[in-house]
């Protein structure tokens, strides 16, 4: 190649804007990309699109309201962030949640994750290219969602858990519902292995792309699944048990290379354990009530904690501070995994094409509505 | 906009909404004269709380084997230890918090090197009005930790970006939410707020229903109106 410019072809480099309205973006994520010809030298990205000010709202709201805007952060996991806030206010009040609840409670969250990552592989494939795995994943999806209806009312925002407990048990044959969907998930999974697993460009496409470290991850506080396909072994579901985790067997996958493909396998793993979980959470479900003695107002006493659980995207945490006299938190603070690893994005995008731009956006896994909250 | 009625105007200001704003200026006048006098003493709210309860552990409480090393090497640097429902938090001084957290990341015993989260919390009336608070997990001994810093308005307390990449946009959001001031920060630039935005949303004093129509053109000229005492908003 010639050292001299080109007369025809500028060589300078290219600023362009990538969203926030892009279908690639899952939501109203902006990159700023700072192109040489394919390639990305530089990144900035953009996000506060859809910041509603959940925490602001919240420290201006009853304990028991809270529940109903934590819905609205990770819209694609409400279980998982009910169940998270309402752990803290537990932990923060000291209440004693009935075993028969935890159990219910773990079920929830797992077929929450198995909901939240069949959205993640179906628009993530379908970034890629492979359209037919959308419709399979949301297929299965939807038995998720109407068996949440079944539960709770609601297909997409729960409002699902109640601190101390739950507003309901369980319906009749509801549990004999979700065993069949257990099975019949199983038999779907080889089906996306089918599609994927060894699919050349699937392959071509995910291997070796946006690799990153175990110790840059760390270091980055990503979390969930993008920290273990580095091969970082942390889940909090192991390290600090809440709920019911502690007396379920399960294992935490981890990857080796660090890349897109090891962080899709990981999550297809997750699929297994998750069905793992439920199927002992549904033979051992203890009898007993659903809500624990919860005083007629939450008032927690003045001091302030966080407590973290393993949302889907990763470590969900909430840190509360209560000035002890008010029915309202003074502070209310969210730790969005999908703000975390986002931030991960710039390191992973840089020295790669545009098109794995989009790959890269969909490996981590984001969702705006709790990235901005 | 254009046919919006002139900002400023009471009826647009979403703090006055009350029955008598809501029905225009000229009825409440008259019906406000022959009322009997009692009313006034505007709701005195009760006190703001001034600072988070930071409760001391109990004597019997077994502390983490790290707490030993700590003291040892960073005399002094522990202001103060809270310990409430199961977590640790130390409070140290905002000079010596670059030390610390360098210290807290490479010793072997406590080995932080994951930073969960960093936020603040704003007590107005306290002379040092924020608390900045790390979360801190190690992914080798699995123990958390908080570290907490005192801070008043316009100090500024340093960055650590440089032991934990991770506080990059952590720092960005409490910068923009509280208007904390991290000093050696590469990129401390809003982050969910719009570039130009004006005063910083978690603060509480900043109002909760947000800057209005008449509020987006001049929010501090609102906020003054706002803190004045109720007689002289009626005005």
């Amino acid at each position: 190649m010639a050292t001299e410019a080109s007369p025809i072809f500028d060589t300078d480099e290219l600023v362009i804007n990538m969203g926030p309205q892009h279908p690639s973006t899952h939501g109203v994520l902006r990159i700023v990309l700072k192109l040489d010809g394919e390639r990305v030298i530089d990144a900035d990205v953009v996000i506060g699109y859809i910041h509603r000010g959940i925490e602001k709202l919240s420290e201006n709201r009853d304990w028991t309201q809270i529940i109903l805007l934590t819905d609205r952060m990770d819209y694609v996991a409400a279980a998982t962030n009910n169940l998270g806030y309402c752990e803290t206010v537990e932990k923060l009040m000291e209440i004693e949640v009935p075993r028969r609840a935890r159990y219910i409670r773990t079920v929830l969250a797992e077929l929450q994750r198995i909901a939240s990552h069949c959205l993640w592989l179906g628009t993530h494939a379908m970034d890629i290219g492979a359209m037919t795995v959308f419709l399979y994943a949301f297929r299965e999806r939807e038995l998720i969602l109407d068996l949440f209806e079944d539960y709770c009312g609601a297909r997409l925002t729960y409002n699902s858990m109640r601190i101390g407990g739950l507003p309901l048990d369980i319906p009749t044959g509801w549990d004999n519902k979700v065993r069949a969907f257990c099975d019949l998930m199983e038999s779907k999974i080889p089906e996306y292995e089918e599609l994927l697993t060894n699919n050349r460009i699937w392959l071509e496409r995910t291997r070796g792309v946006g690799v990153i470290s175990g110790e840059d991850a760390v270091g980055l506080g990503l979390c969930g699944p993008p920290l273990r396909g580095s091969g970082v072994y942390r889940d909090v579901r192991k390290d600090e048990p809440y709920a019911a985790y502690d007396e379920f067997e399960f294992d935490v996958p981890l990857g080796t290379n660090g890349d897109t493909y090891d962080r899709y396998l990981i999550r297809l793993e997750e699929f297994k354990q998750s069905i793992r979980i439920i199927r002992q959470g549904l033979d051992g479900m203890p009898e007993g009530p659903v809500m624990g003695k919860v005083p007629r107002l939450i008032k927690p006493k003045a001091g302030e904690t966080y407590h973290a659980i393993e949302s889907p995207k990763g470590e969900l945490g909430y840190f509360i501070v209560s000035d002890g006299r008010a029915t309202n938190p003074y502070r209310f603070r969210v730790r969005p995994p999908s703000f975390c690893n986002l931030q991960g994005l710039r390191p992973l995008i840089v020295g790669h094409l545009v098109a794995d731009v989009v790959t890269l956006i969909g490996t981590i896994d984001v969702v705006l509505g709790e990235v901005d909250r | 906009m254009a046919d919006e009625p002139k900002s400023g105007d009471k009826t647009r200001d979403p703090r006055s909404g009350g029955p008598q704003s809501a029905l225009g200026e000229a009825a409440p006048e008259p019906a406000a004269a022959p009322k009997p006098k009692p009313k006034p003493k505007p709701k005195a709210p009760p006190e703001a709380p001034k600072g988070p309860a930071d409760q001391p552990p109990a004597d019997d409480q077994e502390r983490p084997a790290y707490f030993g090393g700590f003291e040892k090497a960073l005399p002094g640097a522990m202001e103060q230890v809270s310990y409430w429902v199961g977590d640790w938090t130390i409070i140290v001084p905002a000079a010596a918090l670059l030390e610390v957290a360098t210290y807290l990341k490479g010793s072997d015993d406590g080995s932080f090197d994951y930073c969960s989260d960093i936020t603040a919390t704003d007590w107005p009336p306290r002379e040092k009005r924020f608390d900045v608070v790390y979360c801190l997990y190690s992914t080798r001994r699995r123990h958390r930790l908080r570290l907490k810093v005192k801070l008043g308005e316009g100090e500024s307390i340093p960055s650590v970006t440089s032991v934990w990449p991770a506080a990059n946009w952590l720092e960005r959001e409490v910068w923009d939410m509280f208007g904390v001031n991290f000093s050696g920060h590469p990129d401390l630039r809003r982050i969910l707020m719009p570039d130009d935005w004006q005063g910083h949303p978690q603060r509480k004093d900043y109002p909760l229903e947000g800057p209005g129509e008449f509020l987006l053109e001049s929010p501090m000229e609102w906020l003054r109106l706002r803190n004045l005492p109720d007689e002289a908003e009626i005005e």
